[in-house]
């Protein structure tokens, strides 16, 4: 086989993401009333960006064949924290990032200390830290409130040269400035090795333990970024249950369907994010063609149901049914 | 070898809660006591009896609906849907009741019939579609709360929690016990006999434990876990029927406050999140424990905040005592 | 080669797993440039010693020294600085990761901070030339090459760690033919740069052509240092199992019955590339035994009888009826009453953790209960009835299977098929890592299980067990049945001849070719 045809078998997940949103994204786009403007791209965006940092944070736990049910609630303190914090001169706007996102970071952190160190499994380590994170959150913030810093969040919310989205701009940066260098890193392959065959890898002297260390303290940072751009297009922070699960919960579809396998090892964070973007496109859908919003938490519901059962097919191809069990 | 096969059989004779009790148990119903005593110091009343059997009463409704994700967690797998199977419990049983004397007498059946549906694609998606269980029924939550959503018109329904209902989940059939603690208890014996009396309670250790080893022996391991996760379908319903008759009607997000719950209690009872591991008794005491510690929460009228930062650092700092992975060297 | 300097020593190592004596003041040195083959049963020691000097566990005593200069290693990656490397059979490979990224994992070459792929690549390409797999691609990802390409992986890989004590566990044993020639041309080249070699292995005639040096352990202790060459086949293994070395089996009923229906048969049966065209029959009373180099379809005839296997063409016939078993569920009903004792005990036999009792009734369950209750009095017959038979040594029926003797859990699960009393029994390489003891049991089992009329069919990896305990043995050679041979036609010669798929078996066989 050829050297491409390799590089194309191992993206293929990425891939398959990049044309379900493609498609998708032309059904909404040339069915949208208004139709292909900058504004409809900013607003699409926009939302998009947010659940693709979560994605992204899904991804890197997910790689290591962990699970982070607490990212929804990450995101969801960090915004309340940055509507506290994220204020005033541009020092002090500066002091506020850097301190929601080093938050984010050490909530990551204590997840990976608790699923690493402590042993703990982690779906229920991190649904439990996540009780945690939304009642730290609930206290920032009992009630909706407090507010952002607005130059800085119209500057990343709007459009750079009056046409391309700046929230999507800023994805890419966060992309080349974390992703990139994780993904090419020793700690990054020693992720995807971890998550592929942790005997294997320990086997062969990888660094497992700071591996996932750094994935779990990652996905919390990328949380934070995710919650600091709610904060961005919200002006506001809310300790809002139901809105964290539900980006947990999305996360995981975004994963999902951007190819990355939940048994871990395989998948990009690229993936996750065009992943991510299908997902808001499809929801978007509803709207676009006049249905009543009430459907689309039963649309969404279906979409992810049927792009959970797709990976199925793969077991006709089956024909040891041992393979079955793993 | 005849003296080795003697204490075989004697201990085959101890009852198989003792045999199979473990630190984890222990530990749990050490914390109910502690939390005990903790609360007395607040408040005498901790150790009336009418606080006790309240408390009992309001662990009932966690009980049965932790009793369906134990016996999935015992398969090793998970049960995401508890939220939203719920809430469909509640609606549809409330729902049913409004179309006359038919729907009354069918409410429940209808509840926990709805349960059992859903439970069912789980399984199926679980056991025929292989898709990881944390998935399938994280979709399926979603699919519930959708219709939910659009049954109600997104706000809680207006249909009130039948008569029947609500002498189910708050009247007194025996005097002096909650209708509620009894139905636990009669659900909890059932899952005791099930779990260490029948070939399908075998089953189900067995696919927890090693599910290539269950098959090759010639279990129909995709009947068990579709089963496994109808029951739990089922009891979750079952248990907002119940969460309906104790509030006189069914919300929307009713159920979210019974996921992570369900599971702490399931594994601070000690059972295996890995599966194969694990005590009914386990998650009685893990139940227990979680009631009471929400309720000294509530009574020491912490905000909500305090109540989920210090739920989530309890059920950490439990599982850190006795719920670790061994270590890998 | 006397007055070379050890290279590596081990003094007094001991290793404990819970009550169980692994190693026992345990001693080794190894030598620069020379090949040194360790040998014994299973459960000798090897494996333990192989895993402290990789750094995989660490000894509970005893000290270890590199050239004079005591040393200790707390993982794999410590062991690997020392340049103590190990190959152990496709542990170590990551599935999902490509070729290239598994032959670089422990020491990839960076490039600012990030893994320079350039560099990894040549790396890689220049490791699998050196051990003779440059047909394989570096970009190709390891989960979908074949068993033997893996191994050569696992090979080039631990070249690309420029060891000097390189260890090879059992990592012939999942290659091609063509593979082992041009490993050992590796092998001797590596010897000849200097490297110190460990060589662990089952098969007697590649410890001939390559060892300088062997060690025989047994029960944790090394036995016997000598010189490769200068002890006899017979004697080595009388040193491994520690006493005289005598037939064990049981006198074989002389043939017949050929009259009678076969219970078990097959017609044309294929099966993806693994299974082409296979038909055999098994009659009551039989013990037919599945002969070959191990991997040539003999696991996969086995599960497609079991009903594990899909898209299976041909037909298998049930007392002469042609029927379809779609699952194991279907093949222990009544009409049919198969077994299967599975390849891997601890993960496709038993349930580990649960208990002696619960894993031997766990198969026979739906005739030991009503409605689905199990009849426990029932159940504790049965029970006792199969200790007996089989003579299983435990402290009690609630402890875990696992606190069980290999042997005795092997016995287990052979217990728990015998409690539905199948009229075909299939065995997939039972007595593999069970003391002889317990092996020498078995074959008495099998014939008395046949004599009661059951049919049996018989995998086996070790030739001596085929030629000892089977009526008849089919070998199979690349999917297919290459030759039947009835009673006396059983040789070493015979089997190893049609094993190698050599016609007549007299062209380039070695002495002693069997261990």
């Amino acid at each position: 086989m050829k050297d491409w045809r390799y590089w194309l078998a191992e993206q293929r997940g990425t891939l398959l993401a990049v044309g379900i949103f493609v498609v998708m994204f032309i059904i909404y786009a040339s069915n949208h009333p208004a139709g292909l403007t900058a504004n409809v791209v900013q607003t699409a965006s926009n939302k998009g960006v947010l659940l693709a940092f979560v994605a992204m944070a899904q991804t890197l736990v997910v790689i290591t064949a962990g699970i982070d049910l607490s990212v929804g609630m990450i995101f969801i303190l960090t915004n309340c924290l940055a509507s506290w914090l994220v204020l005033g001169t541009p020092m002090e706007t500066a002091f506020g990032v850097v301190a929601v996102l080093l938050t984010g970071a050490i909530c990551g952190a204590v997840n990976g200390a608790i699923v690493i160190y402590g042993r703990l499994q982690p779906i229920v380590a991190t649904i439990a830290t996540g009780a945690v994170y939304f009642g730290i959150a609930l206290l920032l913030r009992p009630f909706p409130g407090g507010s952002v810093n607005e130059d800085l969040a119209d500057a990343l919310t709007g459009r750079l040269f009056g046409v391309i989205p700046s929230s999507l701009v800023a994805l890419l940066v966060v992309v080349l400035v974390i992703w990139v260098p994780f993904s090419r890193s020793v700690l990054g392959r020693a992720a995807y090795a971890a998550g592929s065959s942790e005997t294997a890898a320990y086997m062969s002297g990888v660094p497992i333990r700071r591996a996932k260390f750094a994935a779990y303290t990652l996905a919390g940072l990328l949380a934070a970024i995710g919650g600091l751009f709610l904060t961005f297009f919200t002006y506001t922070g809310e300790a809002a249950y139901a809105s964290g699960n539900a980006y947990t919960l999305f996360s995981i579809a975004a994963v999902v369907l951007g190819g990355v396998s939940l048994f871990g090892g395989r998948g990009s964070a690229i993936g996750a994010i065009f992943g991510a973007l299908a997902f808001r496109t499809i929801g978007d859908l509803l709207f676009v063609f006049d249905f009543d919003p009430l459907w689309q938490p039963l649309f969404q519901g279906v979409v992810l149901l049927i792009a959970v059962s797709l990976g199925a097919f793969a077991l006709f191809r089956v024909r040891n049914r041992l393979e079955w069990f793993g | 070898m005849s003296a080795t096969t003697t204490t075989g059989r004697f201990a085959g004779r101890m009852p198989k809660f003792i045999r199979r009790a473990d630190p984890a148990v222990a530990t749990s119903f050490a914390c109910i006591i502690l939390l005990l005593f903790l609360g007395s110091l607040y408040s005498s009343s901790f150790l009336s009896p009418e606080y006790l059997l309240q408390q009992l009463k309001v662990a009932s409704f966690l009980g049965v609906i932790a009793t369906g994700m134990m016996i999935v967690i015992l398969l090793g797998q998970i049960d995401l849907s508890v939220p939203w199977v719920v809430a469909v419990g509640a609606m549809m049983a409330c729902a049913a009741a409004a179309y006359g004397p038919v729907g009354v007498f069918l409410a429940i059946p209808f509840g926990i019939l709805c349960g059992v549906l859903i439970g069912l694609v789980n399984g199926i998606g679980v056991a025929y579609l292989r898709i990881p269980s944390m998935i399938i029924t994280l979709a399926t939550n979603a699919v519930a709360q959708g219709l939910m959503v659009v049954y109600t018109g997104g706000f809680s329904p207006q249909d009130s929690a039948p008569a029947a209902v609500r002498y189910l989940a708050t009247g007194f059939t025996i005097p002096g016990v909650p209708n509620a603690v009894v139905i636990w208890a009669l659900i909890g014996a059932a899952t005791v006999f099930v779990l260490t009396r029948t070939s399908f309670g075998r089953a189900v250790y067995g696919i927890g434990n090693r599910e290539r080893a269950a098959y090759l022996s010639g279990i129909d391991t995709r009947r068990i876990v579709l089963i496994a996760f109808a029951v739990s379908g089922g009891l979750s319903a079952f248990g907002g029927v119940l969460l309906a008759g104790y509030a006189s009607k069914a919300a929307q997000s009713m159920g979210d406050a019974y996921l992570l719950p369900a599971i702490a209690a399931v594994v601070l009872g000690g059972t295996s999140i890995l599966g194969g591991r694990g005590s009914y008794l386990g998650t009685v005491a893990g139940v227990i424990l979680i009631t009471l510690l929400q309720s000294i929460l509530s009574v020491m009228q912490m905000p909500e905040a305090g109540r989920q930062i210090i739920y989530g650092i309890v059920i950490v700092a439990m599982l850190l005592l006795y719920g670790r992975s061994p270590a890998s060297r | 080669m006397d007055g070379a300097v050890p290279l590596f020593r081990m003094e007094g190592i001991s290793k404990r797993y819970g009550g169980v004596r692994a190693l026992e003041k345990a001693e080794l040195s190894v030598r620069p440039g020379s090949i040194h083959a360790i040998l014994g049963e299973n459960g000798a020691g090897k494996s333990t010693l192989i895993k402290i000097m990789a750094g995989v566990v660490a000894p509970d005593e005893g000290r270890m020294t590199m050239q004079g200069r005591e040393v200790s290693f707390a993982s794999p990656a410590a062991a690997n600085q020392a340049g103590i490397v190990c190959i152990f059979q496709e542990l170590s490979l990551i599935p999902e990761l490509s070729v290239a990224d598994n032959i670089v994992i422990s020491d990839p070459p960076k490039r600012f901070g990030m893994i320079d792929r350039k560099a990894q690549r040549r790396i890689a390409e220049d490791a699998l030339t050196r051990a003779g797999a440059g047909d394989i691609h570096p970009s190709a990802l390891v989960k979908d090459l074949p068993l033997s390409r893996r191994q050569m992986v696992e090979i080039a890989k631990a070249l690309a760690r420029k060891p000097r004590i390189l260890i090879l566990d059992e990592a012939t044993s999942a290659l091609t033919a063509t593979d082992v020639s041009k490993i050992f041309g590796v092998l001797k080249r590596l010897r000849a740069e200097g490297l110190a070699l460990l060589y662990i292995s089952h098969r007697m005639n590649e410890i001939a052509e390559l060892a300088d040096e062997c060690t025989v352990f047994r029960n944790g202790r090394n036995v016997a240092t000598y010189t490769a060459g200068t002890k006899s086949d017979t004697e080595v293994v009388e040193m491994m199992i520690g006493r005289e070395y005598s037939h064990v089996f049981p006198p074989k009923p002389k043939l017949g019955g050929t009259d009678k229906t076969p219970v078990l048969e097959c017609k044309n049966l294929c099966w993806t590339d693994r299974l082409n065209d296979i038909s055999l029959s098994v009659r009551p009373g039989e013990v037919v035994g599945l002969g070959g180099l191990d991997g040539q379809g003999q696991r996969e005839l086995l599960l497609a009888f079991f009903g594990v296997l899909r898209g299976l063409s041909g037909q298998v016939l049930i007392d002469g009826k042609a029927v379809s078993i779609a699952s194991p569920a279907a093949a222990r009903k009544d009409g049919i009453g198969m077994a299967l004792i599975p390849e891997d005990r601890k993960t496709e036999g038993l349930m580990l953790p649960m208990t002696v009792r619960e894993n031997l009734s766990f198969s026979a369950l739906d005739r030991l209960s009503k409605g689905g209750i199990i009849d426990r009095a029932a159940e504790q017959r049965h029970i006792d009835d199969m200790i007996k038979l089989l003579a299983i040594k435990t402290a009690g029926l609630d402890i875990p299977v696992g606190a069980l003797s290999g042997g005795n859990q092997q016995k287990v699960v052979i217990a728990k098929w015998l409690m539905r009393g199948p009229r075909i029994i299939l065995l997939n390489d039972p007595t593999r890592g069970i003391d002889v003891g317990t092996k020498q049991e078995l074959y008495q089992l099998l014939r008395k299980l046949a004599d009661a009329g059951a049919a049996i069919l018989f995998y086996s990896t070790d030739y001596d067990e085929l030629i000892g305990c089977c009526d008849r043995v089919l070998v199979l050679y690349d999917g297919a049945v290459k030759r039947e041979l009835v009673g006396a036609e059983i040789t070493e010669r015979a089997l190893i001849a049609s094993a190698l798929n050599i016609h007549g078996g007299e062209a380039g066989l070695r002495q002693g070719a069997v261990a």
